[in-house]
């Protein structure tokens, strides 16, 4: 039994391992990589993806997955920047929109999933395609911009939200600011409010925790409404990155905060995980991604990667579960 | 009774901190029954998996037909004559009896199946067995025993067949099934096949066994004649210490004591029109056949199904239950017979388990209050007498009888008034029962009301200060105590049957 304990805690070291020896791999191979701009690289990467990974960790830990993260990003930032740039409202309203656009789809992804009992894969898909679709249709499938700094309106959007001259530091990355915030929102209230013990009870035992008298639908509601919001965040995060946005893509960008999650130790079962784990995913996520486009390897290397560690991932899933499942029978 | 066919001695079996197997000895001979009894973690099931090939033993020698031999895999196991019926049934239910039967080696031509071959020898198969089942008849169409049958027939339909290992085949069957199980059985052994027979339910081993072989703490204790021994003095080896099961004479309920629950006809698509009352400090028993409808009644007083119709008053005030949560904040707490399924999130802690219902109590305005969490999980572990390490330990590492004492905590902590226990000891072994039975007494006498729903009928007539008889979702009778045998209640049980007999 202490065997196995062990064994359980080294699952806990084997997240933050990897990201040292990701990073000094890409260090001793890579050109360039530890320079000052590459890690800037890493983190803005690191913005959207992370925001998407706070929140289905939310979802997956409830024992459900959302595949329409990606799509919900693009088309939450395509509106966000069509309301803007087409419609000429203020560019606050737009960030309200790219959130009210990533709640709106989550909201419908827990209520099919809640109410209407469709598998959160099936269900999740359908809006997965939806939101793909809405936003192409919205913008006449015309790419939209977002401000860039130089511009006179609403150029305060990339030195807030991306980097700005703060310090002395020219280009200082505060984006890191809005991360690591949202991260500390999202930590807590997976980790010490009711709502986040009840997601943990609802993965642990749906049915035990109905008969507790939790009222499991509505949380589940309020969990995929929640997992939206953050995708909103993670639409503006991307937009503020990336600046230009074209209809029909994001499809795929989904398996980089699903992975990051699962690498960071929650389980795809349900019940388990933490916030700090997903945080490391991340960031193993955005070094690989900045470490293969450093050696050249462009979008196509990048998306076999991503799915290489995928699979490694859900595998260690299954190698925890079955220890955690050895522990109980000894 | 035939000569010894199977001895395993000195058997030692080590997982990592753990000695599980210490000089473990069994033997069987041809055509007998042989019980191995002992309780939770005594070390039955894993002198099991090392007979079936499952695990490998780590010392000791497997004598059979005379010859020491080694078992490598299940396959081999099987292949020497040596077949196991596990407690969960694993049949695939979409399929016919003769499908699940053959499976993996079905007769037939290269690519194609001979089904009419396949039906004819599982025909021949049940003939010989003198089962009456059809082979062609998909598995979720039987009952639940004629299922354990098809799987006992599946054990034998490898040929030469000499041991048989029936892990707890009663738990899910009815009186009247397990009478067609014993029947099996005993045609089974007149055939020279030895069977070892493990179980829980002490009164079955008088009936079926011809000599018991104890365990305790993966020791082996002692072997001896069935006929020659008492069920208590088999308990007494189990445990090592003496257990008393003296029924109730007479109820501890004043006749007027208030009424807590009131129940007046219950009705959905299993239930049928029941009524009844619950008063302060009371044990009501609920007793019935499988499948009388007494867990589906619990289910519609503590919110989990919809009733059809019927009003449940708690203190003399209607509610209105169309929820749990609704019946939780009545104060009902519903303790499930499946503890795993509807009872515990066992990815969580003892604490967080015993918290889920009162959340709102133990929480400030935005975060909860992992102290005050905390203090009440360790108050009930103390109070309860929970045996874990602390109230961080994952539920999952703990015994059943210290799962279920969580379950309970967590109602009481609910300041749950009415608690529901549907088969409060499945599963759990004798020495925890007895701890249950304690503590339910205990929870009476500080006045809390409790029902109780139980198939071992001495169980009911040792706890309960009423008792309500169920038959097909009806009520058919209401004993109390003191009138109350085991006879009478059976005759009310079955009641069905003599209505349709006048």
């Amino acid at each position: 039994m202490k065997l196995n304990e062990k064994k359980i805690d080294m699952q806990k070291v084997l997240a933050p391992a990897a990201l040292v020896i990701l990073y000094v791999f890409f260090s001793v191979v890579g050109d360039g990589f530890l320079s000052m701009t590459v890690f800037k690289n890493i983190l803005e990467s690191s913005y959207y993806i992370g925001f998407m990974a706070f929140g289905v960790t939310f979802i997956i830990i409830t024992g459900g997955i959302d595949l329409s993260l990606g799509t919900v990003m693009m088309c939450a930032a395509l509106l966000g920047a069509y309301t803007f740039k087409q419609l000429h409202f203020p560019l606050i309203v737009s960030l309200l929109v790219a959130v009210l656009v990533g709640a709106v789809f989550g909201f419908l992804n827990g209520v099919m999933v809640a109410k209407l009992k469709l598998p959160p894969f099936i269900a999740t898909l359908g809006t997965m395609m939806m939101s793909q679709g809405f936003g192409s249709i919205i913008t006449k499938v015309q790419s939209q911009t977002w401000p860039t700094a130089t511009e006179p309106v609403g150029g305060w959007f990339k030195k807030v939200f991306i980097r700005a001259d703060l310090f002395g530091v020219k280009g200082f990355p505060v984006g890191v600011f809005w991360l690591i915030g949202f991260f500390v929102i999202a930590a807590l209230i997976l980790h010490k409010t009711k709502f986040g013990r009840y997601v943990f009870a609802i993965g642990s035992n749906e049915e035990a925790a109905r008969l507790s008298g939790i009222n499991v639908d509505n949380w589940k509601i309020a969990v995929y409404t929640l997992s939206g919001i953050f995708v909103g965040l993670s639409g503006i995060m991307y937009a503020a990155a990336y600046t230009t946005i074209t209809p029909g893509t994001g499809n795929g960008q989904e398996m980089n905060g699903i992975t990051g999650v699962v690498i960071g130790g929650t389980s795809m079962s349900g019940g388990s995980g933490t916030m700090v784990g997903t945080l490391i995913g991340v960031f193993i996520m955005s070094v690989l991604k900045t470490g293969l486009s450093n050696l050249n390897l462009q979008a196509p290397w990048q998306t076999f990667f991503t799915g290489l560690v995928v699979i490694g991932a859900v595998l260690l899933d299954i190698q925890r579960t079955k220890a955690a499942n050895r522990v109980k029978k000894s | 009774m035939g000569e010894v066919i199977l001895k395993m001695d000195g058997i030692q079996k080590y997982f990592p901190g753990v000695h599980a197997l210490d000089n473990a000895h069994l033997e069987v001979r041809a055509g007998e029954v042989m019980a191995l009894v002992g309780e939770n973690g005594a070390g039955k099931s894993t002198l099991m998996k090392i007979l079936t090939g499952i695990y490998q033993k780590d010392g000791g020698s497997i004598e059979y037909f005379g010859q020491e031999i080694e078992i490598h895999g299940p396959r081999d196991a099987q292949s020497k004559g040596i077949c196991i019926v596990h407690q969960e049934l694993n049949l695939m239910q979409d399929l016919t009896v003769a499908e699940n039967i053959f499976i993996g080696r079905e007769p037939g031509k290269g690519l194609f199946l001979n089904q009419g071959e396949q039906n004819r020898m599982t025909e021949e198969l049940l003939a010989s067995l003198h089962l009456n089942i059809n082979a062609r008849t998909q598995i979720k169409r039987l009952t639940v025993a004629k299922q354990q049958m098809v799987e006992i027939a599946k054990a034998l339909s490898y040929q030469n067949t000499k041991v048989l290992i029936m892990d707890e085949p009663s738990t899910a069957l009815t009186n009247s099934e397990i009478e067609d199980l014993f029947t099996f059985i005993r045609q089974l052994k007149a055939t020279g096949v030895g069977i070892v027979y493990i179980s829980h339910r002490m009164d079955e081993l008088k009936q079926i066994t011809d000599r018991i072989t104890v365990m305790r703490d993966g020791q082996y204790v002692d072997t001896v004649n069935t006929a020659d021994t008492t069920i208590d003095q088999v308990v007494q080896m189990m445990v090592g210490r003496v257990i008393y099961e003296e029924p109730k004479s007479h109820s501890n309920v004043p006749p007027d004591a208030e009424v807590v629950l009131e129940a007046e006809g219950l009705t959905s698509l299993d239930v049928k029109n029941v009524s009844f009352k619950l008063r302060k400090g009371e044990i009501l028993g609920f007793a019935g056949l499988m499948g009388a409808g007494r867990t589906e009644t619990m289910r519609l007083l503590c919110g989990a199904d919809r009733r059809d119709s019927g009003t449940i008053r708690v203190r003399g005030k209607e509610v209105n239950i169309r929820s749990p949560k609704d019946a939780v904040n009545a104060g009902i707490g519903y303790l499930s017979e499946d503890r795993k399924l509807f009872g515990l999130c066992l990815g969580l802690s003892v604490a967080d388990n015993t918290a889920l219902p009162s959340l709102d109590k133990l929480s400030g305005p935005l975060f909860v209050d992992d102290g005050k969490i905390h203090k009440a999980a360790t108050e009930y572990v103390d109070k309860i007498r929970i045996k874990t390490p602390t109230v961080k330990t994952l539920i999952r590492s703990l015994s059943g009888g210290n799962q279920q004492k969580v379950v309970i905590a967590k109602w009481l902590h609910r300041d749950c008034d009415v608690l529901i226990f549907d088969e409060p000891t499945k599963g759990i072994d004798v020495g925890a029962k007895s701890e249950i039975y304690k503590l339910m007494n205990q929870l009476a006498a500080e006045g809390k009301s409790i029902i109780m729903i139980s198939s071992e009928l001495p169980e009911l007539l040792r706890m309960s200060d009423r008792v309500v008889v169920m038959c097909e979702g009806r009520v058919t009778g209401e004993l109390d105590i003191s009138e109350a045998t085991q006879e009478r209640i059976m005759t009310f049980a079955t009641k069905r049957e003599l209505e349709e007999a006048v």
